[in-house]
């Protein structure tokens, strides 16, 4: 169990930066295309924001009720990647073969380009959610007091 | 003047990583690994493998240090002391022998961005010339990463699904 943090620096600054972060995961996600970042590193720094709204607020505080609530959702991200697969075998073509996604007005390459960001959006939530659920696991409550008992 | 900058980052590099072996309580080597990951990503970041130090700088310095502190306050604080055992013959020995013999390996090792080394005449070109107009996607590692080689990133990821919930399965207790 992680209760709030005391000061009040830590606090005010964590109001401010938390949405900054997730806001730079957002572009990191979604530019990875044109730019250095992509799925993985997106889905880490998302993941990284909603870390630190836990140990600065704690863990009943209603700003880290959001990744309470996605902590079970380890499964979603993988199920988008391999979902984008099996869309793309109902296509007509073999696993993970983007150009066989059935977009009508789509020419091939934008159907990869398509493809390569489903999939990423897929990895950025896997990463994302795994991230919190780990530090939840860490810090659950019975652990540290067990510790602290002998 | 760039070379004095590449040698301090780099005695940076081993100041870090041997103090975090040798400082005697596990904090400071969490803090010493920390800021060792971080200069590893300033390194990669110079040589231009700019994905690669974003992904050290996140998951190096921020995620497994936050994983290691936690780990840390979950520990009893009598054994987060380091002892040291003393040296045997044996890795005294063999260590410097290890070196030697990477050190002689590293010889044979291409120059640094030399267009005639075995991997960047095999299929790199291809990859580079083809990427944008299969896929639309002028960065390169995407492409590579996400469509050319889609099935083991798909692998990967599954990987760090299965850490999840092994670390769920492993740590968390049934409440009351």
């Amino acid at each position: 169990m992680i209760r709030p943090h005391d000061s009040l620096i830590v606090q005010t600054l964590g109001r401010f930066l938390i949405p900054v972060v997730q806001l730079f995961g957002l572009y990191v996600l979604f530019f990875g295309q044109y730019g250095p970042g992509g799925g993985f590193v997106g889905g880490v720094i998302l993941g990284t924001g909603m870390i630190l709204s836990v140990l600065i607020f704690g863990h009943e505080a209603s700003r880290s009720q959001f990744a309470r609530k996605i902590l079970h959702g380890d499964g979603v991200g993988m199920l988008i990647y391999a979902g984008v697969g099996g869309l793309c075998m109902i296509g007509g073509g073999e696993f993970l073969n983007y150009s066989e996604l059935e977009i009508p007005g789509l020419e091939t390459a934008s159907r990869r380009f398509l493809g390569i960001l489903l999939t990423q959006i897929g990895v950025a939530l896997d990463v994302a959610v795994t991230a919190v659920s780990i530090v939840f696991s860490l810090s659950a409550e019975e652990i540290i007091e067990d510790s602290i008992n002998g | 003047m760039i070379l004095s900058y590449e040698i301090f980052l780099l005695l940076l590099l081993l100041m870090t990583a041997a103090g975090a072996i040798l400082v005697k309580d596990l904090m400071s080597a969490i803090m010493l690994l920390g800021s060792y990951s971080f200069f590893l990503a300033l390194i990669w970041g110079w040589f231009g493998a700019v994905d690669v130090a974003f992904v050290e700088a996140v998951v190096g310095a921020g995620l497994a240090t936050v994983l290691f502190l936690l780990t840390l306050f979950g520990t009893p604080p009598k054994e987060s002391r380091l002892r040291h055992p003393p040296r045997s013959v044996t890795t005294l020995i063999v260590i410097p022998l290890l070196g030697i013999l990477l050190l002689y390996a590293a010889k044979d090792l291409p120059q640094f961005g030399d267009p005639n080394s075995p991997a960047s005449v095999h299929i790199s070109p291809a990859y580079l010339q083809r990427s944008y107009q299969d896929t639309h996607t002028p960065n390169v590692v995407t492409s590579v990463l996400m469509d050319y080689r889609s099935l083991d990133t798909m692998i990967e990821t599954m990987v760090i699904f299965s850490a999840g919930i092994a670390c769920a399965l492993l740590l968390r207790r049934q409440t009351k």
